[in-house]
Parts: C-alpha cells; structure tokens; sequence
C-alpha cells in the first residue's frame, strides 16, 4: 500500500539525529511481546508489517518507533480475534489506574530464548524466469494491500544482480492467502533512473530485493502485458 | 516500569501493558522476558558477533571468501545464527551501505539492535536519492570516483557491510581488531575506528 512507511526518496524530513538513547524497558517488553506473538503462531511477519503500515500518517510521524510496534501488533492480533478490542482496552485502563498491577505467567509459560528465528527460503517449484544480467522493469501495480515494492521503484528499469532462490512472498502472506512462494532477487538501479536531475553523481547504484511478480522482462513487454498481469495480480 | 520513559506518554505504557498482561495470561509470555530481551541484545550480541566476523575476515582470507560467499555458515563458525544474512564486502573503489527504506530491517542477529537513527525517516527517505550527503553527515567523505552501493533490505535478507581493514592495524589479533568495527561501519556510514597508536 501507498503508506506513510514508504519513505524512500520523499523530502523534508530534516537532517539525521544521531542521538541514540538506550533501549528503555517499555521497548524491550514490545520486542518481548512480537517474539512471543510471532513465535505462537498469532501473526506472521508479513502481516505484522502490514499492521504498522495501517497506522494513521500523522501518527506514524509523531511516534517513537516500538509505538509502531505496539501499534501494528495491536491491530493485528485484534484482527485476527486473538484479543478482543473491548478486553485490551479495559486492561488499559486498568494499568492506567493501577499501573503497578501484577498478572502471574503460567507455570510453563516459555521463556525468552532470542528471537524467535523463522526461515523464508522455499523449494523451487519451477525455474526462474529471470538470471544475473537480465534487463527488468518493475511492475507499476498501485497495490491497495500489502507489498514490498517500495514506490520510488515501481515502473523503473532495473537489472537483475542476484538471484537468491524461492521464498515467501509477502503480498499475499499478509492477507492470509498463503505463502505463495516464488523466485526473490536482487535488482540493481542506476541513480540516474531512479532520480533523474535528482541524483547526486553518477557513480551510485541502488540495489532492492523483489520478488518475480515485481518484475517484467524490460524490452519486450508491451503495457498490454502489464495491464494483463495487473488485472490477474 | 514509568519511571524510564520520559519522552513516552503513560498511554503508551498503559497499552503496553495491557498486551503484555494478556498474552501472559495466556501463556504465551513469561515476566522475565523482557529482561532477557535486554540481556540478549544489548549484552550479549550488541555489535560484537558482527564485528568478530569482519576482524577473522581482515586476518583470514579463507574466512573472509567464506563470509562473503556464505555468511550464514561464516557465522556459524563463530557460534552464531545468522541464517538470512548477506555480506557485502568495501573495496577500494566501492562502498557499500545498507537501509530499508519501508521498515527497519536490520541483521539483529550479528549487530544487536539497530541504532535510533536508522529506523527514522530522514535516514530512510535520505540514503537512496542522497546517500554522499548522508555519509558526509555521518563525517564520512569518500574520493569523488568511489561508486556508492546502496542496498536497501526490503526481504527477509540482512545485510551488512565488511569494512576495509584500517591502516596502522598491522599485527593486531582479532580481539584488538574487532573491537575497530564499529556497529556503524557494518552498516556503512562510517569507517573503522583507526587504532589508537597512529592518532
């Protein structure tokens, strides 16, 4: 989706601010909170995601970064019925009373053991369409849903750098269509493509992961082609 | 907790809570977790896995075809568990530079937690249409013909960036060497720390 996370390229957010403070204990119980969410089964990465990219704009702006953690997670596990909108938010009222409230983890309860570590690598069911050098135009699908076709990419040529193998493909992922696995690469841009006048010098290149639905062969594509392949997508 | 969270509003924390209590009631979550969060990445990893791969590639030519060809399993000599990671080795010549442009996403796993800077937009909309601007920001100017390779982590791909051994490191073993490379010369904003005796 065209959200306020797809920043790539955009102006006016101002210099860097390098401060970089330690992680407070609130943050560390979010990170808690997503492993134990994700390592349950409760919501995948990909939607997860798509969670925090529904946040509102201004909001996602104004918010420290684990606020849109807190945020995606919420919305997700609210979704998909594994917390009920009326129960959290009486809990949330509760702590805001009482925050020093305790609740007991059941005996068995797992405890924290890193991040819980999840492969995206699939078997190839069928040969890659494209391999290292081949000349790519990525698709201009404006994607209501999820999609890590950022937009600052979409309709530019590119070259294909590296072909990584089959692996999850998030656009339907996050919408409980399944895995759907297919071929990712790496595509490399020239500046020059990307930016036109904009690009700083010609000595840089961007280099974005995609997977095969973002990418059309460059020259013999005719937009008929996309225009099928957007209205099968 | 309140007490550490001066620029979050108690809401914030009410809410965190409150999601925390619940997957605790349901068993999914146990109330040390957060402290082992913090014990995991900020003590334990850190920087720390990343940066002994880079010192053993700077001694090791074997390691380091190793490290860039296969990282994951480079890294797995070190003890570790890095099974989507891609390195992306500096050359005279060719610097390289990591973002992600729609998130955040960061190799944890080999450099702990991503600083605050590179999970906020003006470094994220900035690195792919200015990335010579942001390196001169992060004091970093390289000569005019090095071709700058961006790479911006939009899969379940890391990246990180090996640095180019520093001069004056001549031999060091690798404690003294890792303890040059910096978390931010993994991502490519900075170079290694110069050692301290060619100040």
């Amino acid at each position: 989706m065209d959200g306020i996370h797809d920043v790539g390229g955009m102006h006016g957010f101002g210099p860097i601010d390098r401060d970089d403070p330690a992680l407070e204990s609130w943050e560390a119980t979010v990170i808690a909170i997503n492993n134990a969410s994700m390592r349950a089964g409760l919501m995948n990465i990909d939607e997860f995601r798509h969670g925090i990219e529904r946040m509102d704009p201004a909001h996602y702006l104004s918010s420290p970064y684990f606020e849109h953690w807190l945020d995606g997670i919420t919305r997700v596990l609210i979704e998909k019925g594994h917390v009920s909108a009326d129960g959290l938010q009486r809990r949330v009222e509760l702590f805001e009373e009482e925050p020093d409230t305790r609740f007991e983890a059941v005996a068995d309860a797992p405890t924290f053991e890193g991040r819980a570590r999840f492969r995206y690598e699939r078997d190839a069911t069928a040969p890659a369409r494209f391999a290292v050098g081949d000349a790519v135009r990525m698709r201009t699908a404006h994607v209501r849903g999820h999609t890590r076709l950022p937009r600052y990419a979409r309709g530019k040529p590119a070259v294909i750098h590296t072909v990584h193998g089959v692996h999850v493909f998030p656009d339907t992922n996050a919408h409980g269509l399944g895995e759907q696995p297919t071929w990712l690469y790496s595509v490399r841009f020239d500046t020059a493509d990307l930016w036109s006048d904009d690009a700083e010098s010609d000595g840089q290149s961007i280099y974005l992961d995609a997977w095969e639905p973002y990418l059309l062969p460059r020259d013999s594509v005719t937009n008929e082609e996309e225009e099928g392949e957007n209205a099968r997508g | 907790m309140g007490k550490d969270h001066p620029n979050v509003e108690d809401y914030v924390i009410s809410r965190v809570r409150a999601l925390e209590s619940i997957l605790i009631e349901k068993g999914l979550l146990s109330e040390d977790a957060v402290d082992a969060v913090v014990q995991r990445y900020e003590e334990d990893t850190g920087p720390l896995l990343g940066a002994r791969a880079v010192a053993r590639a700077w001694l090791d030519p074997a390691y380091r075809i190793r490290l860039i060809e296969d990282a994951p399993a480079a890294i797995a000599e070190l003890g570790g568990t890095a099974e989507e990671l891609r390195v992306m080795p500096n050359e005279d010549g060719v610097h390289n530079m990591v973002v992600c442009t729609l998130c955040s996403c960061y190799p944890w796993s080999v450099m702990g937690l991503p600083p605050k800077w590179y999970k906020e937009v003006a470094y994220r909309s900035r690195a792919v249409v200015a990335p010579g601007a942001v390196l001169a920001e992060f004091g970093l100017t390289l000569p005019e013909s090095t071709e700058i390779r961006v790479w911006d982590s939009s899969a379940e791909l890391r990246y990180m960036v090996l640095p180019q051994r520093p001069g004056g490191s001549e031999g060091m073993d690798e404690e003294a060497l890792a303890a040059l490379v910096t978390r931010d010369s993994m991502i490519g904003v900075a170079q290694p720390a110069v050692p301290e005796r060619v100040v």
